[in-house]
């Protein structure tokens, strides 16, 4: 538990620091977005909407830094993130609780899958190292150095446009009402083809690769020695003694390289204009919608330390050294 | 280092030398100047116009050309500046341990865990004018974290090696230490997470340039895909304006990989593919057995 | 005295082609039923090289480039040939004939698993047939012999002290009541109280169940107290076997006898603590002749251009077990006396 306990302070710290980030931003950087905002929204923006906007960018000069510090985390803590400018004028935090959903399942099936499909891959790749399977290696490479997005656009120009046998953007079917019916689930999973292999393909690579090297690396280790020279059949040192310990770095590379991989998947999701996360803030980039994109990044961060924190879970069942103050 | 040279360093150090010469001479052996827009209205490549034309025909060859050094420029410095903060803060941390070292630690793990592209992009949107030097800056700031890790790693075996302890008993400065004694053992790691900082940087403009987040003035391959985006290339089926650029990236990305491979292999031999032509199969726990007439005495 | 395994001219290389280094050379060695027979040499002299190679456990780019390892079977009519096994047979063939107690008790166990699953696993493999209860009963008594509770079965390698763990190491050894256990630098890692200790319980435990035990270690004071017949390793070859006693008070081999002066004698007349000057050879340029002969106090011309072969002695005692190759015990070269009772 002493492992847990230390991993979840970590987290709160990141969170706070993530937080702090933000705070610090809008009042560090040069430029004045709110100026630029009013003169945007013209007439359109409540007297509430321009003291909230104050505020959140630390232009209100009247309170200190402090007041403004602690007025910020009171409004986080009301779940007030701030209006919206593109989908004005609704609250920042209904923009993200409509299209995380999307997200979560899009990033969260595919990340899974990938991960999983890589280690088994590399687990094998590093197991027959000197094969066939090691020509595979460059081609790997080159996918896993493709960015993501220009993936996705490849993707939509020949299964979409070309061939047209998958829909080129968007969520389901034009038309249909979200809700837990099978045409529309059916029709979500359809649109979800091709933004979910294309992150699938980009991201396979370095987890084959990850784990081929560390198969390698755990194959000589006494203990794989040891269990050949005991007789056991191959497939039982391959998992049960190789895998199963080359497999514990993996996890915690996991946690580490998820920050990068949801960075390609939002903008897969941009390129298909799917209605996630990703294109939310592609909307607020190109709006310079500052407390959607603040917004959202919060939430990006927050989900990440979560997975984080279910990745260690997962890392102490799997290593009985970390549960020993258990 | 001369046995780093394996056959996937050279041909990632070529391709990469390839690219490094085409930003230097790109804007002077372009054909056409990148922003200059003719009659030639969307044209698949020909004699004329080797990657085709965009939609207010500027020669998409002469963007790819000169957009190689909005790249380079980013990814190198970039990596530059990361590494050297990755090396201050990860060899500090490792040599002198204790509360300095959990403390730059947590840093380190801290900016490792928070999502860097999003970071970027706010941070780079908030800027009034974003330029390369700017961008590369932003990035670096974001993309220490992981080189600072590892390099915190290896200091801290190589603070317990003997010639290490032998020279500190000696009374050497503490800084004289670490660059005499520590940093000539870590040249490749260092290096391995420079190539690697640069391929974070390299993905990371371009995928700023192709959201309109960078200047959309300066050509770089990725701006060269924003255009393309926003004119609906896709579905105009103009594969030509977005194929050319994005097999740029994927082959400088590539060739950064293959260096750090082998970078990688020479830092740790069990990793590499195959024995060296050999044509008996190794296989782990199943040692050959190769009979020679005769045998030895 | 009838032999159990039987290696006759084996050679092992690391590589191929022309950066090939030749780790074994020609190695010929019997180890008999029931006895302890020692393998010294300094580190780097091919003892575990020889020992991984006979199982074929011997990690790439080791291969084995020539000799027969026979193994004369307990209820087999003829001997078999481990270096012509099948993959299918080679897994049968280890642990049910050959167990091995590995150096390094520390890695030699699977961090993530528990012992009981290490133990039970060869069952699974070896003895399909038995049952879960039978399995966890046996794993029990394994456990009881080498004198740890039944009790440690759920523990993990982590929870165990360094002897305990090579106590594991040995119970598993012992699972398939093997005719041969080969004993790795077992207790390199342990304390000179816990050596002890477990050396004499393994030896307890081969008077009972009677096996045969192939003991390596560079200590060479631990083979004279613990083993039958001790053959010493330098550069890849054997350069002398004897009875421990005749090793102990008379070695021939140069190499020997500067071997046995570099520990201190655990029983026995005090002797000056001697050593040998320089340091091993680099095995990818061995040099010429007798390898051992830039080390030599008494090396003369042939040493630098002839390999000595391995020839019996005879003479002393009449003991006709004993083999040196060294040019000293060719007394038309050396114009000395060959034997090395100084």
């Amino acid at each position: 538990m002493r492992f847990l306990l230390r991993r979840a302070l970590f987290y709160l710290v990141t969170a706070w620091a993530a937080i702090t980030i933000n705070f610090m931003l809008p009042r560090m950087l040069p430029g004045d977005p709110v100026q630029a905002m009013i003169a945007r929204f013209q007439g359109r923006l409540s007297t509430d909407a321009i003291a909230s906007l104050y505020v959140l960018f630390g232009l209100d000069t009247e309170s200190s830094m402090l007041s403004q510090y602690l007025t910020y985390w009171g409004n986080l803590f009301k779940g007030d993130l701030g209006l919206s400018f593109t989908y004005f004028p609704t609250p920042v935090s209904e923009v993200i609780a409509q299209s995380i959903p999307w997200t979560l399942a899009l990033m969260g099936v595919t990340t899974v899958i990938s991960f999983v499909l890589g280690t088994m891959i590399g687990v094998y790749a590093g197991w027959k190292r000197g094969s066939w399977i090691d020509a595979l290696l460059p081609i790997t490479t080159f996918f896993s150095a493709i960015p993501y997005f220009w993936l996705g656009l490849i993707a939509i120009s020949v299964f979409a446009v070309s061939w047209g046998a998958f829909p080129a953007a968007g969520g389901y079917e034009p038309g249909l009402i979200p809700g837990f019916d099978w045409e529309f689930i059916s029709s979500a999973l359809y649109y979800s083809v091709l933004p979910a292999l294309t992150v699938l393909i980009s991201s396979i690579a370095g987890w084959i690769l990850g784990m081929r090297n560390m198969m390698v690396t755990v194959s000589s280790e006494d203990y794989v020695t040891v269990a050949h020279a005991k007789g056991l059949p191959e497939k039982r040192v391959m998992l049960g003694y190789a895998a199963r310990n080359a497999v514990l770095p993996s996890i915690s590379g996991f946690a580490l390289s998820l920050g990068f991989i949801v960075g390609g998947t939002l903008l897969v999701e941009m390129v298909f204009s799917y209605p996630g996360i990703g294109y939310v803030l592609f909307t607020g980039v190109n709006a310079k919608d500052y407390p959607l994109m603040q917004g959202i990044f919060l939430i990006i961060t927050m989900a990440v330390l979560v997975a984080n924190l279910l990745a260690d879970v997962v890392y102490l069942m799997l290593d009985p050294r970390t549960r020993k103050a258990a | 280092m001369k046995s780093a040279l394996n056959g996937k360093t050279i041909a990632g150090l070529s391709i990469m030398g390839f690219f490094v010469l085409i930003a230097i001479i790109g804007s002077w052996i372009a054909p056409y100047d990148p922003s200059a827009m003719s009659s030639d209205i969307m044209t698949p490549p020909s004699g004329a116009h080797w990657f085709g034309t965009t939609q207010t025909g500027q020669d998409i060859f002469s963007q790819v050309l000169v957009g190689a050094r909005g790249v380079l420029v980013v990814g190198l410095v970039a990596g530059a500046i990361a590494t050297v903060l990755s090396v201050l803060i990860g060899v500090t941390a490792g040599f002198l341990g204790g509360v300095a070292d959990e403390f730059l630690s947590a840093l380190s793990n801290i900016f490792l865990v928070v999502p860097a592209l999003p970071l970027i992009i706010i941070v780079t949107s908030f800027l009034p004018d974003a330029g390369d030097f700017l961008i590369a800056f932003v990035i670096s700031a974001t993309g220490w974290a992981w080189g600072a890790r590892i390099l915190r790693a290896q200091t801290l075996s190589l603070r317990q090696r003997d010639y290490v302890e032998a020279a500190r008993a000696t009374g050497e400065r503490t800084w004289r230490l670490i660059v005499f004694e520590v940093l000539p053992n870590l040249t490749a790691i260092i290096a391995s997470s420079f190539v690697g900082t640069v391929i974070f940087a390299v993905l990371s403009v371009i995928t700023l340039s192709f959201i309109g987040v960078a200047s959309v003035s300066n050509w770089n391959w990725g701006t060269i895909l924003f255009w393309a985006q926003n004119a609906q290339a896709l579905a105009q089926g103009a594969w030509w304006w977005f194929i050319p650029a994005g097999l740029c990236i994927a082959l400088l990305g590539t060739a950064l990989a293959l260096i750090n491979f082998g970078i990688d292999e020479y830092v740790n031999p069990r990793l590499r593919t195959s024995a060296g032509g050999s044509k008996v199969k190794m296989r782990v726990g199943f040692t050959p057995v190769l009979r020679q007439e005769g045998g030895r005495s | 005295m009838t032999p159990v395994l039987e290696i006759r001219d084996l050679s092992v290389d690391y590589g191929q082609g022309e950066g090939a280094v030749h780790a074994v050379s020609s190695v010929n060695l019997v180890l008999n039923r029931g006895e302890v027979l020692g393998l010294a040499g300094e580190s780097g002299s091919g003892k575990s090289t020889l020992a991984y190679a006979m199982t074929r456990l011997l990690p790439p780019p080791g291969i084995i480039t020539g000799g027969e390892v026979l193994h004369h079977g307990r209820d087999k009519p003829a001997p078999v040939d481990v270096l012509g096994l099948s993959p299918k047979q080679l897994r049968s063939f280890r642990w049910n004939d050959i167990a091995i107690v590995f150096q390094g008790a520390m890695n030699s166990l699977n961090p993530v698993s528990t012992v009981a699953s290490q133990l039970e696993d060869i069952y699974r493999a070896h003895r399909p047939e038995m049952s879960r209860a039978q399995r966890t009963k046996r794993s029990a008594e394994l456990l009881r012999l080498v004198g740890i509770s039944a009790d440690r079965l759920g523990s993990y390698p982590h929870q165990l002290s360094g002897g305990m763990r090579q106590r594991v190491m040995i119970a598993m050894a012992l699972a398939l009541d093997p005719e041969i256990i080969i004993m790795d630098e077992p207790t390199t890692a342990l304390d000179v109280v816990m050596q002890r200790q477990i050396l004499e319980q393994m030896m307890r435990l081969r008077e009972e169940l009677g096996f045969s035990v192939l003991f390596i270690t560079h200590d060479i004071s631990l083979l004279v107290e613990f083993s039958d017949r001790i053959a010493i390793m330098y550069a890849g070859r054997i350069v002398e076997q004897a009875a421990s006693e005749d090793m102990y008070r008379a070695s021939s081999h140069p190499y020997s006898k500067g071997l046995l002066g570099s520990f201190p004698a655990l029983h026995g007349p005090r002797r000056p603590l001697t050593g040998i000057p320089g340091s091993p050879p680099d095995m990818r340029s061995v040099p010429s002749g007798c390898p051992f002969h830039p080390r030599c106090p008494s090396a003369f011309d042939v040493c630098e251009r002839e390999i000595p072969v391995l020839e019996k002695l005879s003479g002393t005692n009449g003991d006709s077990s004993r083999s040196v190759a060294c040019w000293l015990n060719t007394p038309s070269l050396s114009g000395h006396p060959g034997v090395g009772a100084t």
